[in-house]
């Protein structure tokens, strides 16, 4: 109850004196009366303790599942202790966008931080300081290089993730870019498919790695192809994977991008979290969204702002190449203070245990009859198995012991394990589900 | 201050992750990256210190005054953040089967149906994840709308006054629009004549902000969006600045079609430096089938997702920024029906109160009283002392205070914006003015000190040209 | 008070523009260069492009504003001044040899000024 205001009853009469009106209605004259309102239909305010409680009770209706064994482009890993006590600081929480250089330059360092460590996790050579989610950095990253001119049109792989596909599709629809999908051979992107369709109007070609089924693509081969049709390759990258796999750096790839949410984000039901970008120097200047830089002040003390902003919405308005304003700072900020506490030993040994549980689930569920793999491709933490039974009924059996099964999709069952998804975990899951197909 | 780069040993830091407890699987050599990544190799203790320094030099709301125009830059009540950090909340997957998130799915229609009220739009989305992104949103169901009626080939221009945000006119070009600016009149609102030259066949929709970016209600409001849609064209209400009328009016009684608003700006969820945000869109019925993927609805008292029926696809995955919702919802709720009004009347009656105690010293280039911000014009100081807007922000930071918006909106050449919010007290608001009141006047008697202003903070003005014609965007490992 | 020399011609949009031998070469006036201020980076059309008299084949960029640059021919790029991808200060330090472009094929040219008319041009613009 109450809304925030400190002013008592008398100070905003004195107010409203030393303004000049006589009551607070005079404060909307303005207002043309047909426009003005003076009641909503809104529930009674409540204190904190009422509102906490109702919050409280909100939060209980929902299931919080103590074994999950789904992704499927949002990831449970461990969040090691020190990143909630960085993130909840206030002066990070409560900040503006750091326009002033001169009292933000903690939030500005974060950011220059994150924007190295995000090269080094991809091996790139320039990135931004993020923006909304996965799903948008892909949609910005394949609209980057088309000119309208040369270079008009895009194609984006059957096998990324579905959200991804549709928010691409959305973006690329409304700005008059055609988009054609590679289809899919085997659950991964099919190279010869990806020849058929390229040609020198193309600006660029995306694919995720590891793809939606979990599945490793032949980016080598895939982006060789790109090349030399002349479009830029956008890979889509699951930034726990490059505690293992060749980055897009050393594959070529000219943008990589992808859901920043497994590195120290919690599910939080879909958001926030973070989309990252990064790209080669050649493109720098067409990456959208904010980007930190080094500088120094007048007496040449190193000194970060935010540069190169004549690429933005607030300088080029209509002919900028992103309308992005607010971004991710503070998830970000989340990802950066990740990667520093578990460093490279602890990023390298949540990528090997992922992927070292998945392939012991996998092993340990095609000991059950009907549960097989759907592929026989190289997988990272992900994989499709067929299912014998419903999998919406399995999945509710497992809910009853505490599980989140895999994600049902076409074709089986999409599974995943992660580092928290330990040996007596995945056993224990694969003796619930041989009891539920007997 | 020293980077994580430059902080980091090798062989330091706890190892935080067991080692495998089933056989390490061997992917493929020519799978695997040759070198590992650089990341920083730290202490704990260290690195906690090191965010505590980082914090010390990055000023917040809970630091000191934060009177950034068009931001709304009000305090972020604990309540809201306790309320978003609860595991029922924080620890659920989006994919979750309905049954199961019950709690969750309710949160999002709760909140829709508040700020529909509010609005007065009949469905909204909670999927973008920005103001942008919302304004983004809202132009897809204006094209959507009339792609339908087969109109899109021939409605391709959105209307925008040249007081408006960047981010309008950039927004619609990203929905295949062109722009046409069309010249504020001499009060500050929108020039009707110039409007009814602009509208045509041709016109897609009108974007607005309503309070300006000056600070002022359109009192034409009825009439522009009226010309508006007697030309075949729907109208945008940019919700940046709803905290100035929230209660008070409404952009569905206004003739708005669409809306976005912003959760981190008018509902108090915090900005995260830059930050997580969210950009919620309403619409009134007719648009509603065109709104993006995965909405909530109620039978029965069971909550489930689904897509309407000629859905513009997606802008987002999952369903937005969840947690920005829970401590909007929370903030809704607290405030309620008394709450939401005495909100806009606290803000635009700071706004008024410190517009008229400056008003003596600085020019208001729009003298009329304002709504939740106004502009101050820092001309005619320069003209006689030398003194610009920037130097008048940036020795304001020796006060202790957040500088205003400086140099916006663009039809106001020195332009110091303000907005006070409603949370502040009296006494931060006289102490505000004080400041700018001694600038004023050190700006007669020395304005060789504002020039080099800020005098008391740990570093000087940065060399913004060096930045952008060397930039240095990352640590460069190989040269240090 | 700006620099402008005889030996070259002026558009009312403050590009300056020399030919020799079929060969136009194109840059910013001092009047321009010091309106935008420092320039931090200048946006070239490739060697090979068409470019259209009066229309917009370039852009300036300052710390907080971009300016387009106008072609005052019609012509293709013959080349560009490479240079100022690493050093557009140059154009700030001396306008007149920092040049953008010289451009080959030329067919129509927009109206054009001499230093006399064009100085009366910069007069008039300054508020």
């Amino acid at each position: 109850m109450g809304s925030y205001i400190p002013s008592t009853e008398e100070e905003r009469a004195r107010m409203l004196k030393t303004v000049g009106m006589g009551s607070p209605d005079e404060l909307f004259s303005c207002i043309p009366p047909e426009a003005r309102i003076h009641d909503l239909n809104l529930p009674d305010g409540l204190t904190e303790m009422e509102v906490s409680a109702r919050m409280a009770s909100l939060a209980g209706e929902n299931r919080v599942f103590a074994s999950v064994f789904r992704g499927a482009g949002a990831y449970r890993h461990y969040i090691p202790s020190i990143v909630t006590t960085v993130t909840t600081k206030e002066e990070f929480v409560t900040a503006y966008t750091p326009y002033q250089a001169e009292i933000s330059q903690g939030v500005l360092q974060s950011i220059f931080e994150y924007q190295t460590q995000i090269c080094e996790l991809t091996g790139m050579e320039v990135s931004n300081a993020s923006v909304y989610d996965g799903a948008v950095a892909a949609a910005e990253s394949v609209l980057m290089n088309v000119d309208g001119r040369r270079k008009k049109k895009v194609l984006i792989s059957e096998a990324v993730n579905p959200d991804v596909l549709t928010v691409v599709q959305t973006y690329c629809e409304s700005r008059n870019v055609p988009l054609t999908v590679i289809p899919m051979k085997n659950h991964a992107t099919d190279p010869e498919a990806l020849r058929k369709l390229l040609d020198s109007e193309c600006a660029s070609v995306c694919f995720q790695q590891p793809n939606y089924f979990g599945i490793l693509e032949d980016a080598e081969t895939l982006i060789g192809i790109t090349h030399e049709a002349g479009a830029k390759a956008v890979m889509n990258v699951n930034p726990i994977s490059l505690g293992l796999l060749k980055t897009p750096g050393e594959y070529g790839a000219d943008i990589a991008c992808g859901e920043g949410q497994p590195l120290g984000l919690p599910l939080s039901f879909g958001g926030p979290y973070l989309g990252f970008m990064a790209t080669t120097k050649e493109l720098m200047r067409k990456l959208p969204g904010r980007i930190v830089g080094q500088t120094e002040d007048t007496q040449g003390r190193r000194a970060y702002v935010l540069t190169l902003q004549a690429r933005e919405q607030h300088i080029r308005r209509e002919k900028a190449s992103s309308n992005i304003c607010s971004n991710e700072a503070l998830c970000a900020m989340t990802a950066s203070v990740y990667l520093a506490a578990v460093g490279p030993e602890g990023l390298r040994r949540v990528a090997l245990n992922s992927v070292s549980h998945a392939h012991y689930l996998a092993a340990r569920l095609s000991e059950i009859e009907g549960f097989a793999l759907v592929e026989d491709s190289e997988f990272f933490h992900e994989f499709l198995m067929t299912c014998p039974i419903d999998p919406i009924i399995l999945n509710e059996k497992l809910a009853e012991q505490g599980i989140l099964g895999g994600l049902p999709i076409e074709g089986g069952i999409l599974w995943c394990a992660t580092e928290l998804n330990g040996k007596k975990e995945i056993d224990r899951l694969v003796d619930l589900v041989k009891e539920a197909v007997r | 201050m020293k980077l994580l780069f430059e902080e980091s040993r090798p062989g330091r830091g706890e190892c935080l992750i067991p080692v495998c407890d089933v056989p390490e699987y061997a992917l493929d050599p020519a799978c695997l990256r040759s070198s590992a990544p650089r990341l920083p190799e730290m202490a704990e203790v260290d690195l906690d210190r090191h965010y505590t320094a980082l914090s010390k030099e990055t000023y917040g709301v809970n630091c000191g005054f934060y009177p950034l125009g068009s931001c709304t830059m009000k305090y972020n009540p604990r309540v809201n953040e306790a309320a978003s950090s609860l595991p029922g909340f924080v620890q659920i997957h989006p994919l979750q089967p309905a049954e199961t998130v019950q709690g969750a799915l309710r949160v999002l229609y709760d909140t829709e149906k508040l700020i529909a009220e509010i609005t007065g739009m009949d469905a909204m989305t909670m999927q973008p994840a920005a103001g942008a992104h919302g304004e983004y949103t809202g132009l897809l169901l204006i094209r959507k709308y009339h792609e339908t009626r087969g109109e899109l080939a021939q409605r391709t221009k959105i209307i925008v006054p040249d007081s408006a945000h960047g981010t309008n006119p950039a927004s619609a070009v990203m929905a295949g629009f062109s722009v046409v600016s069309i010249p504020s009149n001499p009060e500050g609102g929108v020039d009707l004549q110039a409007l009814k030259n602009a509208v045509g066949p041709d016109t897609a929709g009108l974007m607005l902000t309503n309070p300006n970016t000056l600070g002022l209600f359109d009192p034409n409001i009825l009439e522009i969006t009226k010309t508006v849609h007697e030309a075949g064209g729907l109208c945008y209400y940019d919700g940046a600045n709803l905290n100035a009328v929230m209660g008070q009016a409404r952009p569905g009684d206004m003739g708005f079609d669409c809306v976005h608003v912003n959760l981190h700006k008018t509902f108090s969820t915090p900005h995260g430096g830059g930050g997580p945000g969210s950009g919620p869109v309403g619409c009134k019925a007719f648009l509603a089938p065109f709104l993006p993927s995965s909405r909530v609805r109620e039978e029965n008292g069971k909550y489930s997702l689904f897509d309407p029926e000629q859905t513009m696809g997606r802008v987002r995955s999952f369903y937005g920024n969840f947690l920005v919702v829970v401590r909007a919802l929370t903030y809704i709720l607290t405030l309620g029906r008394k709450g939401i009004p005495e909100a806009s009347e606290g803000a635009v009656l700071n706004a008024n109160y410190m517009m008229k105690r400056l008003s003596e010293y600085y020019t208001m280039p729009y003298p009329q009283p304002c709504m939740h911000e106004f502009v101050m014009d820092i001309g005619p100081l320069k003209a006689e002392t030398g003194v610009n807007a920037m130097d008048v922000a940036k020795r304001l930071l020796d006060f202790g205070i957040h500088p205003p918006t400086m140099y916006f909106p663009l039809i106001v050449h020195e332009a110091l914006m303000i907005e006070p919010t409603e949370t502040e007290s009296q006494e931060t608001l006289d102490a505000a003015c004080d400041a700018l009141i001694q600038i004023w006047k050190e700006a007669h008697e020395q304005p060789e000190m504002l020039h080099a202003a800020p005098l008391t903070k740990t570093i000087t003005r940065p060399d913004d040209v060096l930045a952008a014609r060397k930039p240095i965007l990352k640590y460069l490992f190989d040269e240090n | 008070m700006s620099n402008i020399p005889e030996n070259v011609k002026y558009t009312n949009s403050h590009e300056w523009i020399s030919e020799e031998s079929g060969i136009a070469t194109i840059g910013l006036s001092d009047f321009a260069q010091d309106a935008m201020g420092d320039i931090v980076f200048i946006n070239l059309p490739a060697v090979g492009d068409a470019v259209t008299a009066g229309e917009s084949f370039a852009d300036v960029e300052s710390v907080k504003a971009v300016a387009e640059v106008f072609s005052p021919v019609s012509g293709t790029v013959e080349s560009v001044n490479e240079e100022l991808l690493d050093n557009p200060a140059l154009v700030n330090e001396a306008p007149y040899d920092a040049w953008l472009i010289r451009v080959s094929d030329i067919s129509e040219r927009v109206e054009l000024m001499d230093a006399a008319a064009y100085a009366q041009h910069c007069e008039s613009e300054k508020e």
